[in-house]
């Protein structure tokens, strides 16, 4: 019996190893290596450690980054409340051609930043469909497909079909007896929303939104093909390092990123109080 | 205290319900539900039994053509939220971000009835459900039975017009099915609220319904007190479903089912021929000394406690099911001579 429990017990330690192993290889070879790595080079231009503290005080680097903030905020948020409603919309009614929609709204996941920003051209670009109508309707040329409008569209493309599936998947596990427990009790559509419907999908809207940001921060592809006014960051990250060859200065500001897109998502999950992780 | 409303009377009449995908869930039919009056829907899973308590809720609208009656008011175009009902549900459906003071609370709140009213309702429901310490808790802290209770006070909290309850008890365990399976009962009958009471196990539609609903593939079998439904269902398929019966077959003949194995009395009248008759389990007993009227070798023998069930060969196509008082020390393979003390029902429309 003893020894029975003494092999089991064991038995569990060695496979914790086992399954650990990998993970702390992982985490030491492709996280805190390079990380250390590039935190010290940072350091190791003409400015040393002043590097960082450039990246949010030099001018034109701080106001990339507050774009690249404002930018990625207000993606996720129009994502959240579109995903938000189609997808529940979407998990609670089954039509003809359901599964072929859902399909199709999912298929932007696979398009590089480079065919979504070619795809914001062709909308709202100087030959854009738009731009045309607009003509077409008297209103003058309409192009805003290199504007920050133009990004935040390239962006919502892209974010939508993530935040869909997660929002669908959590609304399909949420037990439809809630929303009717509610309405027996007299509430009204909207309070359904405040009461049962965002609570229950919180989680979701949290990780989805999460994701989203994070995505936002540090997409690229589509800002690079717009070639827009505005730069975000990772577009400054990759002139300084291009074009000024300021290696410290780009690998500073990408730890900056990091670590603003992490503050931010910390701070949205405390202001919603639940035990999501921030995953990206 | 405001004077409570007179209890509502129910009325439906040529309801059906084919949902989008062609399923036909119930074949037009009409109910009345009497003022105050438990109601019970009886019948095995997906026979038809919740939508029917959806049309009365009005979750779901009826096919058209059918209507629903509260008092003297058409309610068929009505959606739930203005029905006045109160829904119990099998999954409990209690807002897992509310407390259970909260949850409670939930339908006064909405309903914009000041706070200490709210206040001083939600207490009596706690007291009135036993639950007055789990008034802060989160509902993930509850057990089954604990939840149900609060999903019971939250239900009740706005004085509905009429309780719906859609299997209520069938996730809890034996033991506590019952014990709130009477809580229910005796709310009930102090409230006196009109209610509709879904459930597939016959002893608790027995227990609480005035009247029982058989149903039976999106029809009404039967419809009648526990008493009607238990000795004249209506089939076969009422007598099997609630409790058990036994049938024999031969041939009927001066108020007598003759068979190899004996006779069986039969309750009335009935043409001779060839026919079958149905008798329960507890209406048989040893014939002892006295006149016997069936002979079979006893098959299986369970002690149940209170009683013990035998099964005995020879008599009919399958073993005749027997339920005598106390204990029975007979060895298997015996001859068992049987008494009938009730006249047993010739079965209608026998296959
Ligand atoms: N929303 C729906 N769409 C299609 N079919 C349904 C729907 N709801 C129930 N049904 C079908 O209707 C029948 C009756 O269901 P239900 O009333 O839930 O039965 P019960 O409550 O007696 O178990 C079943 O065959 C079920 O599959
Ligand atoms: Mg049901």
């Amino acid at each position: 019996m003893n020894v029975g429990t003494w092999r089991m017990g064991r038995g569990t330690n060695t496979l914790a190893f086992v399954l650990a192993a990998p993970a702390v290889v992982v985490f030491g070879a492709f996280w805190l290596l390079p990380m250390a790595r590039l935190a010290v080079f940072a350091a190791g231009g003409q400015l040393g450690w002043a590097a960082y503290l450039a990246v949010v005080t030099h001018p034109r680097y701080l106001e990339s980054l507050i774009s690249t903030v404002v930018l990625s905020a207000a993606v996720t948020a129009a994502t959240l409340a579109i995903g938000g409603i189609a997808g529940v919309f979407l998990s609670r009614h089954r039509f003809p051609g359901h599964g072929l929609l859902v399909g199709m709204l999912t298929l932007p996941m696979a398009f590089p930043g480079v065919v979504v920003g070619f795809l914001v051209i062709l909308l709202a670009g100087r030959q854009g469909l738009i731009g045309l109508l607009a003509q077409a309707l008297g209103a003058g040329k309409l192009v805003f497909a290199y504007s920050m409008t133009g990004l935040f569209l390239g962006y919502l493309y892209f974010s939508i079909p993530r935040v869909l599936l997660t929002i669908m998947a959590a609304a399909e596990k949420l037990d439809p007896a809630l929303e009717e427990a509610a309405r027996s009790l007299g509430a009204s559509p909207r309070q359904i929303l405040q009461d049962v419907l965002i609570p229950g999908l919180k989680p979701a809207l949290i990780s989805a939104g999460a994701l989203c940001f994070a995505t936002s921060m540090g997409a690229f592809g589509t800002a690079f093909t717009l070639a827009t006014r505005i730069s975000v960051l990772p577009m400054t990250i990759y002139t300084e390092f291009t074009l000024f060859a300021d290696m410290a200065i780009a690998a500073a500001m990408s730890l900056v990123l990091g670590a603003v897109t992490w503050l931010v998502l910390a701070l949205a999950r405390n202001a919603t109080g639940a035990g999501v992780a921030a995953a990206a | 205290m405001t004077p409570r409303d007179p209890a509502l009377a129910i009325r439906l009449e040529g309801c059906a319900k084919t949902f989008a995908d062609g399923t036909k869930a119930l074949a037009p039919l009409d109910l009345a539900i009497g003022a105050g009056e438990t109601l019970a829907f009886l019948g095995p899973s997906g026979c038809g039994k919740t939508t029917l308590l959806r049309l009365i809720a009005g979750l779901d609208s009826p096919d058209p053509g059918g209507r629903v009656w509260f008092d003297d008011k058409e309610v068929t175009p009505l959606p739930i939220e203005r029905r006045q009902v109160g829904m119990v549900f099998q999954s409990y459906a209690l807002f897992p971000n509310m407390t259970v003071a909260e949850n409670i609370a939930y339908g006064l709140k909405v309903r914009g009835e000041p706070r200490d009213r709210r206040r001083t309702r939600v207490a009596e429901l706690l007291a009135m459900m036993r639950i007055e310490a789990l008034a802060g808790r989160a509902i993930d802290q509850l057990s089954g039975g604990q939840r149900q209770r609060v999903a019971l006070a939250r239900a009740i909290a706005p004085r509905p017009r009429l309780l719906l309850f859609d299997e209520p008890l069938t996730a809890l365990d034996a033991k506590l099915r019952e014990a709130l399976r009477l809580e229910i009962d005796g709310l009930l009958r102090k409230l006196g609220t009109t209610a509709v009471y879904v459930t597939h196990d016959q002893a608790e539609a027995m227990a609480l319904g005035d009247r029982i609903v058989v149903m039976n593939h999106g029809r009404i079998a039967q419809i009648g007190t526990p008493h009607e439904i238990y000795h004249h269902p209506a089939d076969r398929f009422v007598a099997e479903f609630v409790g058990l019966m036994n049938h024999v077959s031969g041939e009927i003949r001066d108020g007598w089912l003759h068979c190899p194995a004996g006779r069986i009395p039969l309750d009335r009248e009935t043409a001779a021929g060839q026919g079958e008759v149905m008798f329960r389990p507890e209406t048989v007993c040893l014939a002892g000394t006295g006149e016997t009227h069936l002979k079979g070798t006893l098959a299986a023998s369970f002690f149940l406690g209170d009683r013990t069930r035998l099964l005995v060969d020879g008599i009919g196509e399958q073993s005749i099911v027997v339920d005598v008082v106390g204990p029975v020390d007979l060895p298997l393979g015996t001859p068992v001579p049987l008494r009938i003390q009730s006249p047993a029902m010739a079965a209608k429309g026998s296959t």
